[in-house]
Protein backbone atom coordinates (compact mmCIF):
# COMPACT_ATOMS: atom_id res chain seq x y z
CA UNK A 1 0.00 0.00 0.00
CA UNK A 2 1.41 3.38 -0.90
CA UNK A 3 -1.08 5.59 0.87
CA UNK A 4 0.40 4.97 4.32
CA UNK A 5 1.54 8.14 6.10
CA UNK A 6 4.36 6.29 7.86
CA UNK A 7 5.72 3.00 6.64
CA UNK A 8 8.22 0.92 8.55
CA UNK A 9 9.80 -1.69 6.29
CA UNK A 10 11.70 -4.57 7.79
CA UNK A 11 13.46 -2.52 10.48
CA UNK A 12 15.95 -4.45 12.59
CA UNK A 13 18.14 -3.31 15.45
CA UNK A 14 20.43 -5.38 17.59
CA UNK A 15 22.22 -4.28 20.79
CA UNK A 16 24.93 -6.85 21.36
CA UNK A 17 23.09 -10.13 21.77
CA UNK A 18 19.69 -8.51 22.27
CA UNK A 19 17.43 -8.11 19.27
CA UNK A 20 15.44 -4.97 20.05
CA UNK A 21 13.74 -4.77 16.66
CA UNK A 22 13.32 -7.96 14.67
CA UNK A 23 12.30 -7.20 11.09
CA UNK A 24 9.46 -4.89 12.09
CA UNK A 25 7.07 -3.83 9.33
CA UNK A 26 4.16 -1.52 10.11
CA UNK A 27 1.98 0.87 8.21
CA UNK A 28 0.32 3.84 9.83
CA UNK A 29 -2.55 5.08 7.68
CA UNK A 30 -3.49 8.75 7.51
CA UNK A 31 -6.05 9.66 10.15
CA UNK A 32 -5.81 6.52 12.24
CA UNK A 33 -4.74 6.10 15.82
CA UNK A 34 -2.40 3.18 15.81
CA UNK A 35 -1.39 1.78 19.16
CA UNK A 36 1.70 -0.31 19.80
CA UNK A 37 1.54 -2.44 22.92
CA UNK A 38 3.82 -5.05 24.32
CA UNK A 39 5.38 -6.19 27.58
CA UNK A 40 8.37 -4.42 29.14
CA UNK A 41 11.49 -4.85 27.07
CA UNK A 42 9.56 -5.57 23.88
CA UNK A 43 11.44 -2.81 22.04
CA UNK A 44 8.75 -0.14 21.95
CA UNK A 45 10.98 2.78 22.90
CA UNK A 46 13.71 1.51 20.55
CA UNK A 47 11.12 1.63 17.79
CA UNK A 48 10.26 5.28 18.57
CA UNK A 49 13.97 6.09 18.72
CA UNK A 50 14.35 4.74 15.20
CA UNK A 51 11.33 6.64 13.95
CA UNK A 52 12.74 9.89 15.39
CA UNK A 53 16.27 9.27 14.20
CA UNK A 54 17.88 9.01 17.64
CA UNK A 55 18.78 5.40 16.92
CA UNK A 56 19.85 4.20 13.48
CA UNK A 57 18.40 0.82 12.42
CA UNK A 58 20.83 -1.91 11.32
CA UNK A 59 18.62 -2.63 8.34
CA UNK A 60 15.25 -1.68 6.97
CA UNK A 61 13.63 1.58 5.97
CA UNK A 62 11.41 4.25 7.47
CA UNK A 63 9.25 6.06 4.93
CA UNK A 64 7.24 9.15 5.85
CA UNK A 65 4.82 10.57 3.29
CA UNK A 66 6.63 8.72 0.55
CA UNK A 67 10.10 10.03 1.53
CA UNK A 68 12.76 7.72 2.86
CA UNK A 69 13.73 9.29 6.20
CA UNK A 70 15.81 6.37 7.53
CA UNK A 71 19.02 8.40 7.82
CA UNK A 72 17.56 11.88 8.37
CA UNK A 73 18.68 13.69 11.55
CA UNK A 74 16.10 14.13 14.30
CA UNK A 75 15.53 17.84 13.78
CA UNK A 76 14.73 17.40 10.09
CA UNK A 77 12.09 14.81 10.96
CA UNK A 78 10.59 17.39 13.29
CA UNK A 79 10.53 19.88 10.43
CA UNK A 80 8.80 17.32 8.20
CA UNK A 81 5.98 17.05 10.71
CA UNK A 82 6.86 14.14 12.97
CA UNK A 83 6.29 15.27 16.55
CA UNK A 84 6.93 13.16 19.59
CA UNK A 85 6.26 13.22 23.28
CA UNK A 86 8.74 11.64 25.62
CA UNK A 87 8.09 8.72 27.94
CA UNK A 88 10.18 10.38 30.61
CA UNK A 89 9.17 14.02 30.75
CA UNK A 90 11.64 16.10 28.78
CA UNK A 91 10.93 19.80 29.10
CA UNK A 92 12.78 23.08 29.57
CA UNK A 93 12.41 23.11 33.33
CA UNK A 94 13.54 26.67 34.01
CA UNK A 95 11.11 28.12 31.46
CA UNK A 96 7.43 28.78 31.99
CA UNK A 97 4.85 26.49 30.41
CA UNK A 98 4.16 29.13 27.77
CA UNK A 99 7.90 29.54 27.00
CA UNK A 100 8.16 25.79 26.47
CA UNK A 101 5.33 25.63 24.01
CA UNK A 102 6.27 28.91 22.31
CA UNK A 103 9.67 27.38 21.54
CA UNK A 104 7.90 24.57 19.71
CA UNK A 105 5.89 27.15 17.76
CA UNK A 106 9.12 28.97 16.98
CA UNK A 107 10.60 25.74 15.63
CA UNK A 108 8.05 25.55 12.86
CA UNK A 109 8.10 29.27 11.98
CA UNK A 110 11.36 29.36 10.05
CA UNK A 111 14.90 29.68 11.31
CA UNK A 112 15.70 31.31 14.64
CA UNK A 113 18.52 33.61 13.58
CA UNK A 114 16.55 36.59 14.85
CA UNK A 115 18.69 38.41 17.36
CA UNK A 116 16.82 41.52 18.32
CA UNK A 117 13.11 41.40 19.07
CA UNK A 118 11.89 40.05 22.39
CA UNK A 119 10.64 36.53 21.66
CA UNK A 120 8.28 36.72 24.62
CA UNK A 121 6.45 39.62 23.04
CA UNK A 122 5.82 38.10 19.62
CA UNK A 123 2.12 37.34 19.25
CA UNK A 124 2.86 34.97 16.36
CA UNK A 125 4.64 32.74 18.89
CA UNK A 126 2.63 33.40 22.03
CA UNK A 127 -0.92 33.09 20.67
CA UNK A 128 -0.56 29.61 19.11
CA UNK A 129 1.32 28.49 22.22
CA UNK A 130 -1.54 29.68 24.43
CA UNK A 131 -4.00 27.82 22.21
CA UNK A 132 -2.02 24.60 22.42
CA UNK A 133 -1.90 24.83 26.23
CA UNK A 134 -5.63 25.48 26.34
CA UNK A 135 -6.28 22.40 24.20
CA UNK A 136 -4.58 20.10 26.69
CA UNK A 137 -6.38 21.77 29.58
CA UNK A 138 -3.69 24.07 30.94
CA UNK A 139 -5.35 27.44 30.36
CA UNK A 140 -4.46 29.76 33.22
CA UNK A 141 -1.20 27.91 33.99
CA UNK A 142 0.81 29.55 31.20
CA UNK A 143 3.13 31.64 33.32
CA UNK A 144 4.05 28.99 35.88
CA UNK A 145 7.67 27.85 35.72
CA UNK A 146 7.62 24.22 34.61
CA UNK A 147 9.80 22.95 37.45
CA UNK A 148 7.03 24.07 39.84
CA UNK A 149 4.32 22.09 38.06
CA UNK A 150 3.01 18.60 38.78
CA UNK A 151 3.90 15.42 36.95
CA UNK A 152 0.46 15.30 35.35
CA UNK A 153 0.86 18.85 34.10
CA UNK A 154 4.26 17.97 32.66
CA UNK A 155 2.62 15.19 30.68
CA UNK A 156 0.08 17.67 29.36
CA UNK A 157 2.81 20.14 28.33
CA UNK A 158 4.58 17.29 26.52
CA UNK A 159 1.53 16.92 24.33
CA UNK A 160 0.95 20.66 23.97
CA UNK A 161 4.51 21.03 22.64
CA UNK A 162 3.99 18.28 20.11
CA UNK A 163 0.72 19.91 19.06
CA UNK A 164 2.28 23.34 18.74
CA UNK A 165 4.56 21.99 16.03
CA UNK A 166 1.41 21.51 13.90
CA UNK A 167 2.65 18.05 13.03
CA UNK A 168 1.44 15.68 10.36
CA UNK A 169 1.78 12.87 12.83
CA UNK A 170 2.14 12.46 16.60
CA UNK A 171 4.35 9.84 18.22
CA UNK A 172 3.23 9.50 21.81
CA UNK A 173 5.57 7.47 23.99
CA UNK A 174 3.54 6.31 26.99
CA UNK A 175 1.77 9.62 27.56
CA UNK A 176 -0.09 8.21 30.56
CA UNK A 177 3.04 7.00 32.36
CA UNK A 178 2.83 7.81 36.05
CA UNK A 179 -0.61 9.43 35.83
CA UNK A 180 -3.44 8.84 38.26
CA UNK A 181 -6.71 7.35 36.97
CA UNK A 182 -8.43 10.72 36.88
CA UNK A 183 -5.63 12.39 34.93
CA UNK A 184 -5.50 9.43 32.58
CA UNK A 185 -9.21 9.67 31.87
CA UNK A 186 -8.85 13.35 31.08
CA UNK A 187 -5.93 12.66 28.74
CA UNK A 188 -7.95 9.96 26.97
CA UNK A 189 -10.57 12.61 26.27
CA UNK A 190 -7.92 14.99 24.91
CA UNK A 191 -6.51 12.27 22.66
CA UNK A 192 -10.00 11.34 21.46
CA UNK A 193 -10.39 14.93 20.23
CA UNK A 194 -6.92 15.00 18.68
CA UNK A 195 -7.45 11.83 16.69
CA UNK A 196 -10.19 13.59 14.74
CA UNK A 197 -7.55 15.66 13.00
CA UNK A 198 -4.21 13.93 13.47
CA UNK A 199 -2.57 10.63 12.73
CA UNK A 200 -1.24 9.24 15.99
CA UNK A 201 1.13 6.43 16.87
CA UNK A 202 0.49 5.66 20.52
CA UNK A 203 2.77 3.55 22.65
CA UNK A 204 1.05 2.84 25.91
CA UNK A 205 0.84 0.42 28.80
CA UNK A 206 -2.63 1.48 29.89
CA UNK A 207 -4.78 -1.17 28.19
CA UNK A 208 -8.01 0.56 29.01
CA UNK A 209 -6.83 3.69 27.22
CA UNK A 210 -5.47 1.74 24.26
CA UNK A 211 -8.68 -0.22 23.66
CA UNK A 212 -10.75 2.94 24.13
CA UNK A 213 -8.80 4.93 21.57
CA UNK A 214 -7.08 2.76 18.99
CA UNK A 215 -8.32 2.13 15.49
CA UNK A 216 -5.68 -0.53 15.07
CA UNK A 217 -3.29 -2.18 17.47
CA UNK A 218 0.06 -3.85 16.88
CA UNK A 219 1.57 -6.13 19.49
CA UNK A 220 5.32 -6.16 19.93
CA UNK A 221 7.02 -9.03 21.78
CA UNK A 222 10.79 -9.49 21.87
CA UNK A 223 11.17 -7.02 19.01
CA UNK A 224 8.73 -8.83 16.75
CA UNK A 225 5.26 -7.77 15.69
CA UNK A 226 3.22 -10.85 16.57
CA UNK A 227 -0.17 -9.39 15.67
CA UNK A 228 -1.60 -6.30 14.07
CA UNK A 229 -5.25 -5.43 13.55
CA UNK A 230 -8.47 -4.01 14.92
CA UNK A 231 -8.88 -3.97 18.73
CA UNK A 232 -11.46 -6.79 18.76
CA UNK A 233 -9.14 -8.89 16.60
CA UNK A 234 -6.26 -8.33 19.02
CA UNK A 235 -8.40 -9.03 22.04
CA UNK A 236 -9.32 -12.45 20.68
CA UNK A 237 -5.89 -13.37 19.30
CA UNK A 238 -4.62 -16.41 21.17
CA UNK A 239 -0.93 -15.65 20.76
CA UNK A 240 -1.42 -12.13 22.08
CA UNK A 241 -3.35 -13.36 25.07
CA UNK A 242 -0.62 -15.81 25.88
CA UNK A 243 2.22 -13.32 25.41
CA UNK A 244 0.72 -10.32 27.01
CA UNK A 245 -2.90 -9.72 27.85
CA UNK A 246 -3.52 -13.03 29.59
CA UNK A 247 -0.65 -12.42 31.99
CA UNK A 248 -2.46 -10.25 34.50
CA UNK A 249 0.63 -9.67 36.63
CA UNK A 250 2.55 -7.80 33.96
CA UNK A 251 -0.34 -5.74 32.79
CA UNK A 252 -0.17 -2.89 35.24
CA UNK A 253 3.53 -2.13 34.93
CA UNK A 254 4.66 1.29 33.75
CA UNK A 255 8.36 0.96 33.10
CA UNK A 256 10.57 1.07 30.06
CA UNK A 257 9.29 -0.51 26.85
CA UNK B 1 3.16 44.59 41.81
CA UNK B 2 6.75 44.63 40.75
CA UNK B 3 8.63 47.80 41.42
CA UNK B 4 11.82 48.77 39.68
CA UNK B 5 13.07 50.42 42.89
CA UNK B 6 14.31 47.24 44.53
CA UNK B 7 17.48 47.28 46.59
CA UNK B 8 19.21 45.36 43.84
CA UNK B 9 18.18 47.71 41.06
CA UNK B 10 19.18 50.78 43.03
CA UNK B 11 22.59 49.24 43.77
CA UNK B 12 23.07 48.18 40.16
CA UNK B 13 22.17 51.63 38.95
CA UNK B 14 24.48 53.07 41.61
CA UNK B 15 27.33 50.90 40.35
CA UNK B 16 26.81 51.96 36.74
CA UNK B 17 26.57 55.62 37.77
CA UNK B 18 29.71 55.20 39.87
CA UNK B 19 31.55 53.80 36.86
CA UNK B 20 30.39 56.79 34.83
CA UNK B 21 31.81 59.39 37.26
CA UNK B 22 35.20 57.74 37.87
CA UNK B 23 37.08 60.18 35.57
CA UNK B 24 35.54 63.18 37.33
CA UNK B 25 36.53 61.74 40.70
CA UNK B 26 40.05 61.03 39.49
CA UNK B 27 40.26 64.55 38.12
CA UNK B 28 39.17 66.21 41.35
CA UNK B 29 41.35 64.08 43.63
CA UNK B 30 44.26 63.78 41.23
CA UNK B 31 44.15 60.01 41.80
CA UNK B 32 45.32 58.60 38.46
CA UNK B 33 45.70 55.10 39.85
CA UNK B 34 41.96 54.71 40.20
CA UNK B 35 41.57 55.61 36.52
CA UNK B 36 44.04 52.94 35.48
CA UNK B 37 42.42 50.39 37.77
CA UNK B 38 38.90 51.06 36.65
CA UNK B 39 39.76 51.19 32.95
CA UNK B 40 41.11 47.69 33.44
CA UNK B 41 38.04 46.63 35.39
CA UNK B 42 35.70 47.92 32.71
CA UNK B 43 37.64 46.14 29.97
CA UNK B 44 37.72 42.83 31.82
CA UNK B 45 34.02 43.27 32.59
CA UNK B 46 33.39 43.26 28.83
CA UNK B 47 35.24 39.95 28.62
CA UNK B 48 33.27 38.56 31.56
CA UNK B 49 29.95 39.67 30.04
CA UNK B 50 30.84 37.89 26.81
CA UNK B 51 31.83 34.73 28.67
CA UNK B 52 28.59 34.90 30.61
CA UNK B 53 26.64 34.82 27.34
CA UNK B 54 27.91 31.37 26.41
CA UNK B 55 28.46 30.09 29.94
CA UNK B 56 25.26 30.89 31.79
CA UNK B 57 22.79 31.28 28.95
CA UNK B 58 24.27 28.71 26.59
CA UNK B 59 25.67 26.25 29.13
CA UNK B 60 29.03 26.32 27.33
CA UNK B 61 31.61 26.58 30.10
CA UNK B 62 34.64 27.76 28.16
CA UNK B 63 37.92 27.53 30.07
CA UNK B 64 39.78 29.22 27.24
CA UNK B 65 38.05 32.54 26.95
CA UNK B 66 41.21 34.57 27.59
CA UNK B 67 42.47 33.35 24.21
CA UNK B 68 40.32 36.05 22.63
CA UNK B 69 41.90 38.72 24.84
CA UNK B 70 45.23 37.60 23.45
CA UNK B 71 44.15 37.27 19.82
CA UNK B 72 42.49 40.70 19.89
CA UNK B 73 45.53 42.21 21.60
CA UNK B 74 48.08 40.56 19.33
CA UNK B 75 46.16 41.59 16.21
CA UNK B 76 46.45 45.22 17.35
CA UNK B 77 50.06 44.80 18.50
CA UNK B 78 51.30 43.03 15.39
CA UNK B 79 49.59 45.46 13.02
CA UNK B 80 51.03 48.39 14.98
CA UNK B 81 54.48 46.77 14.91
CA UNK B 82 54.21 46.42 11.14
CA UNK B 83 53.30 50.07 10.82
CA UNK B 84 49.53 49.85 10.46
CA UNK B 85 48.15 52.09 13.18
CA UNK B 86 44.70 52.84 11.86
CA UNK B 87 42.00 51.59 14.22
CA UNK B 88 39.71 51.25 11.23
CA UNK B 89 41.99 48.44 10.08
CA UNK B 90 43.19 47.07 13.43
CA UNK B 91 39.84 46.64 15.12
CA UNK B 92 37.99 44.82 12.33
CA UNK B 93 41.02 42.60 11.68
CA UNK B 94 41.25 41.74 15.38
CA UNK B 95 37.56 40.93 15.64
CA UNK B 96 37.55 38.85 12.47
CA UNK B 97 40.58 36.92 13.74
CA UNK B 98 38.70 36.21 16.99
CA UNK B 99 35.61 35.22 15.06
CA UNK B 100 37.55 32.78 12.91
CA UNK B 101 39.30 31.26 15.91
CA UNK B 102 35.93 30.85 17.64
CA UNK B 103 34.41 29.35 14.50
CA UNK B 104 37.09 26.69 14.09
CA UNK B 105 37.56 25.80 17.76
CA UNK B 106 33.81 26.01 18.41
CA UNK B 107 32.98 23.71 15.51
CA UNK B 108 35.24 21.10 17.08
CA UNK B 109 34.62 21.63 20.79
CA UNK B 110 30.83 22.01 20.59
CA UNK B 111 30.63 18.37 19.64
CA UNK B 112 31.49 17.61 23.23
CA UNK B 113 29.72 18.37 26.50
CA UNK B 114 30.48 19.04 30.13
CA UNK B 115 34.00 18.36 31.33
CA UNK B 116 35.18 17.47 27.83
CA UNK B 117 34.06 20.84 26.55
CA UNK B 118 35.90 22.57 29.39
CA UNK B 119 39.09 20.63 28.66
CA UNK B 120 39.00 21.08 24.89
CA UNK B 121 38.47 24.85 25.12
CA UNK B 122 41.36 24.98 27.58
CA UNK B 123 43.51 22.99 25.17
CA UNK B 124 42.81 25.36 22.29
CA UNK B 125 43.59 28.37 24.46
CA UNK B 126 46.88 26.77 25.53
CA UNK B 127 47.75 26.21 21.89
CA UNK B 128 47.27 29.90 21.17
CA UNK B 129 49.25 30.76 24.29
CA UNK B 130 52.23 28.78 23.01
CA UNK B 131 51.84 30.33 19.58
CA UNK B 132 52.26 33.68 21.35
CA UNK B 133 55.33 32.41 23.19
CA UNK B 134 56.89 31.29 19.92
CA UNK B 135 56.38 34.58 18.05
CA UNK B 136 60.06 35.62 18.09
CA UNK B 137 59.54 38.55 15.78
CA UNK B 138 56.87 39.92 18.13
CA UNK B 139 58.64 39.62 21.45
CA UNK B 140 57.91 35.96 22.23
CA UNK B 141 57.79 35.45 26.00
CA UNK B 142 58.58 39.06 26.78
CA UNK B 143 55.60 40.40 24.88
CA UNK B 144 55.23 43.22 22.45
CA UNK B 145 55.22 46.90 23.27
CA UNK B 146 52.69 48.97 21.37
CA UNK B 147 54.17 52.42 20.76
CA UNK B 148 51.07 53.99 19.28
CA UNK B 149 47.51 53.36 20.27
CA UNK B 150 44.93 52.61 17.58
CA UNK B 151 44.52 55.73 15.49
CA UNK B 152 41.02 56.89 14.64
CA UNK B 153 42.18 60.13 13.03
CA UNK B 154 40.35 63.17 14.25
CA UNK B 155 37.33 61.09 15.27
CA UNK B 156 38.57 60.06 18.66
CA UNK B 157 41.88 60.23 20.50
CA UNK B 158 42.54 57.04 22.46
CA UNK B 159 45.70 58.47 24.04
CA UNK B 160 43.57 60.72 26.18
CA UNK B 161 42.92 58.77 29.39
CA UNK B 162 39.44 60.13 29.97
CA UNK B 163 38.39 59.59 26.37
CA UNK B 164 39.78 56.09 26.45
CA UNK B 165 37.94 55.30 29.67
CA UNK B 166 34.65 56.41 28.18
CA UNK B 167 35.28 54.43 25.01
CA UNK B 168 35.68 51.35 27.21
CA UNK B 169 32.62 52.18 29.30
CA UNK B 170 30.39 52.80 26.28
CA UNK B 171 31.65 49.53 24.80
CA UNK B 172 30.75 47.75 28.05
CA UNK B 173 27.25 49.24 28.12
CA UNK B 174 26.75 48.41 24.44
CA UNK B 175 27.92 44.84 25.01
CA UNK B 176 25.56 44.43 27.95
CA UNK B 177 22.65 45.80 25.94
CA UNK B 178 23.48 43.54 23.02
CA UNK B 179 23.67 40.46 25.23
CA UNK B 180 20.39 41.41 26.86
CA UNK B 181 18.65 41.74 23.49
CA UNK B 182 20.27 38.54 22.31
CA UNK B 183 19.24 36.29 25.19
CA UNK B 184 15.62 37.41 25.01
CA UNK B 185 15.35 37.09 21.25
CA UNK B 186 14.25 33.98 19.35
CA UNK B 187 17.95 33.18 18.97
CA UNK B 188 18.39 33.46 22.73
CA UNK B 189 15.43 31.19 23.42
CA UNK B 190 17.05 28.53 21.25
CA UNK B 191 20.38 28.97 23.03
CA UNK B 192 18.78 28.69 26.46
CA UNK B 193 16.63 25.80 25.33
CA UNK B 194 19.68 23.94 24.09
CA UNK B 195 21.36 24.40 27.48
CA UNK B 196 18.30 23.15 29.28
CA UNK B 197 17.37 20.19 27.04
CA UNK B 198 19.17 19.66 23.77
CA UNK B 199 17.37 16.43 23.00
CA UNK B 200 13.99 18.09 23.18
CA UNK B 201 15.20 20.94 20.97
CA UNK B 202 16.08 18.48 18.24
CA UNK B 203 12.76 16.66 18.68
CA UNK B 204 10.83 19.90 18.07
CA UNK B 205 12.84 20.37 14.89
CA UNK B 206 15.64 22.78 15.77
CA UNK B 207 19.23 22.02 14.74
CA UNK B 208 20.91 23.33 17.89
CA UNK B 209 24.54 22.96 16.85
CA UNK B 210 24.56 25.88 14.40
CA UNK B 211 22.90 28.22 16.91
CA UNK B 212 25.32 27.29 19.64
CA UNK B 213 28.23 27.78 17.26
CA UNK B 214 27.02 31.23 16.20
CA UNK B 215 26.60 32.16 19.87
CA UNK B 216 30.14 30.94 20.58
CA UNK B 217 31.48 33.08 17.73
CA UNK B 218 29.56 36.17 18.90
CA UNK B 219 30.98 35.77 22.41
CA UNK B 220 34.47 35.29 21.01
CA UNK B 221 34.27 38.48 18.99
CA UNK B 222 32.93 40.44 21.95
CA UNK B 223 35.82 39.24 24.05
CA UNK B 224 38.13 40.16 21.18
CA UNK B 225 36.92 43.72 21.58
CA UNK B 226 38.02 43.57 25.20
CA UNK B 227 41.40 42.27 24.00
CA UNK B 228 41.76 45.22 21.64
CA UNK B 229 41.01 47.66 24.45
CA UNK B 230 43.28 45.88 26.92
CA UNK B 231 46.25 46.05 24.55
CA UNK B 232 45.59 49.73 23.92
CA UNK B 233 45.34 50.46 27.61
CA UNK B 234 48.54 48.65 28.57
CA UNK B 235 50.33 49.72 25.36
CA UNK B 236 51.57 46.18 25.55
CA UNK B 237 50.53 42.63 24.82
CA UNK B 238 52.16 39.39 25.92
CA UNK B 239 51.34 35.69 26.13
CA UNK B 240 50.46 36.24 29.79
CA UNK B 241 47.31 37.99 28.56
CA UNK B 242 45.95 34.63 27.51
CA UNK B 243 47.34 32.46 30.26
CA UNK B 244 44.83 29.90 31.48
CA UNK B 245 44.67 31.56 34.89
CA UNK B 246 43.21 34.60 33.13
CA UNK B 247 40.48 32.37 31.68
CA UNK B 248 39.90 31.19 35.23
CA UNK B 249 39.63 34.80 36.44
CA UNK B 250 36.90 35.45 33.88
CA UNK B 251 34.93 32.43 35.08
CA UNK B 252 35.34 33.58 38.69
CA UNK B 253 34.03 37.04 37.76
CA UNK B 254 30.90 35.57 36.18
CA UNK B 255 30.27 33.12 39.02
CA UNK B 256 31.04 35.65 41.76
CA UNK B 257 28.84 38.34 40.28
CA UNK B 258 26.01 36.03 39.32
CA UNK B 259 25.37 33.95 36.25
CA UNK B 260 21.64 34.55 36.12
CA UNK B 261 21.75 38.07 34.73
CA UNK B 262 23.50 40.29 32.24
CA UNK B 263 24.80 42.66 34.93
CA UNK B 264 26.17 39.86 37.15
CA UNK B 265 29.59 39.54 35.50
CA UNK B 266 30.10 43.32 35.72
CA UNK B 267 29.44 43.18 39.46
CA UNK B 268 31.82 40.23 39.63
CA UNK B 269 34.57 41.98 37.70
CA UNK B 270 34.39 45.05 39.93
CA UNK B 271 34.23 42.95 43.11
CA UNK B 272 37.11 40.63 42.19
CA UNK B 273 39.52 43.27 40.91
CA UNK B 274 38.76 45.77 43.69
CA UNK B 275 39.27 43.00 46.25
CA UNK B 276 42.58 42.07 44.63
CA UNK B 277 43.74 45.65 45.02
CA UNK B 278 42.37 46.39 48.47
CA UNK B 279 42.59 43.10 50.36
CA UNK B 280 46.34 43.42 51.08
CA UNK B 281 45.77 46.84 52.67
CA UNK B 282 42.72 45.67 54.57
CA UNK B 283 44.62 42.70 55.96
CA UNK B 284 47.49 44.90 57.07
CA UNK B 285 45.22 47.47 58.72
CA UNK B 286 42.88 44.98 60.38
CA UNK B 287 45.84 42.83 61.42
CA UNK B 288 47.53 45.84 62.99
CA UNK B 289 44.32 46.82 64.76
CA UNK B 290 43.75 43.33 66.18
CA UNK B 291 47.28 42.36 67.14
CA UNK B 292 48.93 45.70 67.55
CA UNK B 293 51.85 44.41 65.52
CA UNK B 294 53.18 45.63 62.22
CA UNK B 295 51.45 43.34 59.70
CA UNK B 296 53.04 44.37 56.40
CA UNK B 297 54.23 40.81 55.73
CA UNK B 298 50.66 39.56 55.98
CA UNK B 299 49.75 41.58 52.90
CA UNK B 300 51.14 38.85 50.73
CA UNK B 301 48.61 36.36 51.98
CA UNK B 302 45.54 38.21 50.68
CA UNK B 303 44.62 35.24 48.51
CA UNK B 304 44.14 33.20 51.69
CA UNK B 305 41.24 35.52 52.43
CA UNK B 306 39.92 35.81 48.89
CA UNK B 307 39.77 32.04 48.37
CA UNK B 308 37.36 31.28 51.22
CA UNK B 309 35.26 34.31 50.22
CA UNK B 310 34.78 32.84 46.74
CA UNK B 311 34.05 29.47 48.29
CA UNK B 312 31.30 30.97 50.45
CA UNK B 313 29.69 32.65 47.45
CA UNK B 314 29.73 29.44 45.43
CA UNK B 315 28.38 27.36 48.32
CA UNK B 316 25.76 29.68 49.72
CA UNK B 317 24.86 32.10 46.95
CA UNK B 318 24.36 30.17 43.76
CA UNK B 319 23.24 33.31 41.94
CA UNK B 320 26.39 35.16 43.01
CA UNK B 321 26.34 38.66 44.48
CA UNK B 322 23.58 39.72 42.12
CA UNK B 323 21.57 36.66 43.11
CA UNK B 324 21.94 37.58 46.80
CA UNK B 325 20.68 41.09 46.15
CA UNK B 326 17.69 39.70 44.32
CA UNK B 327 16.84 37.46 47.24
CA UNK B 328 17.72 34.23 45.50
CA UNK B 329 15.12 34.61 42.75
CA UNK B 330 16.00 33.92 39.17
CA UNK B 331 14.09 35.55 36.40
Amino acid sequence: MTDALLRIEGVSKRFGGVIASDNISLEIRPGELHAVIGPNGAGKTTLIGQLMGEIGPDSGKVVFEGNDITVLPTWQRGQLGLARSFQITSLFLNFTALDNVALAVQARSGHSFHFWRDARRLPELRVPARDALARVGLAGREDVVVSNMSHGEHRQIEIAMALAMQPRMLLLDEPMAGMGPEESARLVETLRELKQELTILLIEHDMEAVFALADRISVLVYGRVIASGAPEHIRSNAEVRRAYLGDGKKKAAGGHG
Amino acid sequence: MKTIFTVRNVLVFGLLAFLAVIPAYADVTGNTFIMTLFTRIVILAIAAVSLNLIMSYGGMVSFGHAAYLGIGGYAVGILAFEGINSGFVQWPVAMIACGLFALVTGALSLRTRGVYFIMITLAFAQMIYYVGVSLDRYGADDGLTIYKRSNFGSLINLSNKTTFYYVCLVTLFATMYLVWRLVNSRFGMVIQGARSNDRRMRAIGIPTFRYRLVCFVIAGMMCGLAGILLANQADFVSPATMHWTRSGDLIVMAVLGGMGSVIGPVVGAVALLVLEETLPHIIAVVGHFVTGLEMTAAREYWQLVLGPMLLLVVLYARGGIDGLLRGGRRD
